[in-house]
């Protein structure tokens, strides 16, 4: 669990990220992140959680500058990532990896798991003399909870959550100290799933490491985060710790979405509203 | 005992022994490997399983939506009728009429270049015998039915023009067109978001009421099952595995998968390290495992289920389990 004390090692700051829409004829600007400000301590996990079309994928990529944000700031013990060039960039990026949603997409077919995982000491050259990448590899799979043998497999025979270990482990590869996960597990199956979160968080207590969870599921966001930020629109409309959130929810919308989620709704009784009830449609992704 | 015993009423829908094999370049696929199912009139059933549990399949084989090259024994009766090799016109009588399906994806199901009202008024028209102006009166009142407001205008509308869970309500209203007995649900609300998804699963549960017709809910979702469904067929690897009214197997469930798959779940925890996943992987596809599909994940399996497969019994009345221990289990002795 996050101790208060501690310095904030990442700082978002108003961050702001556009895009151009074309409607016909008409060219216009759309916010995908609207104003987006927050922080978070080593050790301490942030859950952003909204629907599709909140801005929580877009707001994931623009803190590691996979999409440049139009304005704003997201300060990483205290440099602004912003402000940095491409290579300063790249040195960045080894204390701040990125979990991607789709294990099946994120992994090459035709590396062995072991390149895999090695792959960041390729890209970042003198961190990890050539001689010590195996028995690092074995180190890391066996942190991630997989067997040896799979540093020679392909990802070809893995299943999914498997999968999503290896991703975990060559994030790890470079010892980052954030990890931002785009929804994680939301396409493992339930029994999988917790596999996976198990290793995340028991890796999160033995490293300190700092994650901002994007998620959809809430039932899952009250086991592993510390505070909750609830995305709508581009904007956080709620912020607070865990419990205080899903105890007393400030913001309508978080009331409306804590009470349309399955696991923790007693009945379908009550009116279903139809195509009204506008305020809480989204809009939709460019 | 037979759960069904005390019921005169023969079941609606009765599946049995159903198996569904499909060829592969690795040789054919069983998907569905001896499905027991029984629905009754105005029952709502959900069918819980995670991928490769082959929960879908069986929906779609209801209706006999399976290519030709699928082969199907086994059999399902809907109102005693057998769909199992019944020709395509026996099946277009039976489709829409007796058993209509809504699917995940609501973009696939629409015609895309056809308004939503034209393929409603269509619907009725051909299949119903409907006038021109009777089949757009009937076309808005479905609309209206499925909570879309100012129906009149949103007849003129394409698929693209409404949201997913309007679009999904578009889908409902056509499967209810020629008010079938049974609706299958093959995880209609798993693309859509919260707040949508539980406006979807009233209006499903309302038009329950409203129509009578019974419901076959496929999800992997343990708690939309739950709001949905009065029983539950819990299913690995392509068979049913436990059987029984949806609280008392989610209470005690009597089958080491049904337990396990709901102690894995977040809502079931209070905190991370409470979460159990299930070792090992889900069931492949194109390996068959002797005895029981779930022993080698199994954490109560003994050398027994490694060579018998155990069948479905009874373990409580209305309750099933297909496994050599389900009363231990169920009792919470092992």
């Amino acid at each position: 669990m996050a101790s208060v004390e501690s310095d904030p090692i990442l700082v978002v700051s108003d961050l702001r990220q556009e895009f151009v829409v074309t409607r016909g004829l008409r060219r216009t600007r759309f916010a995908a992140v609207d104003g987006v400000s927050f922080s978070i301590s080593s050790g301490e996990s942030l859950a952003i959680v909204g629907e599709s079309g909140s801005g929580k994928s877009t707001l994931a990529r623009a803190i590691l500058r996979l999409v440049e944000p139009t304005s704003g700031s997201v300060s990483y013990r205290g440099r602004d990532l912003l402000a940095l060039n491409a290579a300063q960039m790249r040195a960045a990026r080894r204390d701040l990896q990125m979990i991607f949603q789709d294990p099946y997409a994120s992994l090459h077919p035709r590396r062995t798991v072991a390149d895999i995982i090695s792959e960041p000491w390729r890209v970042h050259p003198g961190i990890l003399p050539r001689t010590e990448w195996d028995a690092r590899v074995l180190e890391l799979l066996h942190q991630v909870g997989l067997p040896p043998s799979y540093a020679a497999q392909f990802p070809g025979p893995l299943s999914g959550g498997e999968r999503q270990r290896v991703a975990i482990a060559r994030a790890l590869a470079l010892s980052p100290e954030v990890l931002v996960l785009d929804e994680p597990v939301s396409a493992l199956d339930v029994s999988i799933q917790a596999q996976v979160i198990r290793v995340l968080m028991s890796l999160q207590q033995e490293l300190g490491l700092a994650y901002v969870f994007i998620s959809h599921d809430l039932s899952l966001v009250r086991l592993i985060a510390d505070r909750v930020a609830v995305m709508s629109k581009g904007r956080f409309v709620e912020v607070g710790d865990v419990e205080d959130v899903y105890t007393a929810p400030q913001h309508p919308y978080t009331q409306a979405l804590l009470g349309a989620d399955p696991a923790l709704m007693d009945s379908l009784d009550g009116d279903d509203p139809g195509d009204i009830a506008p305020e809480l449609r989204e809009r939709g992704t460019p | 005992m037979n759960p069904t015993a005390s019921l005169d009423q023969q079941p609606l829908l009765d599946i049995a022994n159903l198996t569904v094999t499909f060829p592969s370049e690795h040789g054919p696929v069983r998907a569905v490997r001896g499905v027991n199912l029984r629905l009754r009139g105005g029952e709502s059933l959900a069918i819980l399983g995670e991928s490769g549990s082959g929960k879908s399949v069986t929906g779609k084989a209801a209706l006999g939506l399976i290519g030709s090259r699928v082969r199907l024994t086994g059999s399902i009766r809907f109102e005693g009728d057998e769909i199992v090799g019944a020709d395509e016109n026996r099946l277009r009588a039976l489709r829409g009429r007796g058993i209509a399906m809504v699917f995940q994806d609501s973009l696939d199901s629409l015609n895309p270049v056809y308004t939503v009202g034209s393929q409603l008024e269509e619907i009725l028209r051909v299949r119903m015998g409907r006038s021109r102006s009777d089949a757009r009166r009937e076309a808005i009142a479905l609309l209206e039915q499925v909570g879309i407001t100012s129906p009149e205008t949103r007849l003129h509308h394409y698929p693209h023009q409404f949201s997913g869970g309007m679009r999904q309500r578009v889908c409902i209203a056509m499967a209810i067109a020629l008010r079938p007995r049974v609706l299958i649900a093959d995880e209609p609300t798993t693309a859509l978001d919260v707040t949508v998804q539980a406006g979807i699963l009233r209006l499903l549960k309302r038009l329950q009421r409203e129509t009578g017709m019974a419901l076959i809910f496929v999800t992997h979702d343990l708690n939309v099952a739950r709001l949905v469904a009065d029983r539950v067929a819990v299913m690995y690897a392509g068979r049913v595995v436990e059987t029984g009214p949806i609280d008392e197997v989610y209470r005690r469930p009597a089958h080491p998968y049904s337990r396990a798959l709901m102690h894995s779940h977040p809502s079931a925890a209070t905190s991370w390290s409470e979460l159990h996943p299930i070792p090992g992987n889900g069931p492949s596809k194109s390996v068959v495992v002797a005895g029981c599909s779930f022993h080698p994940r199994c954490p109560v399996a003994t050398e027994r289920c490694a060579s018998e497969d155990p069948p479905m019994l009874a373990v409580e009345p209305g309750r099933s389990s297909a496994c050599h221990y389900a009363e231990e289990v169920l009792r919470g002795e092992r």
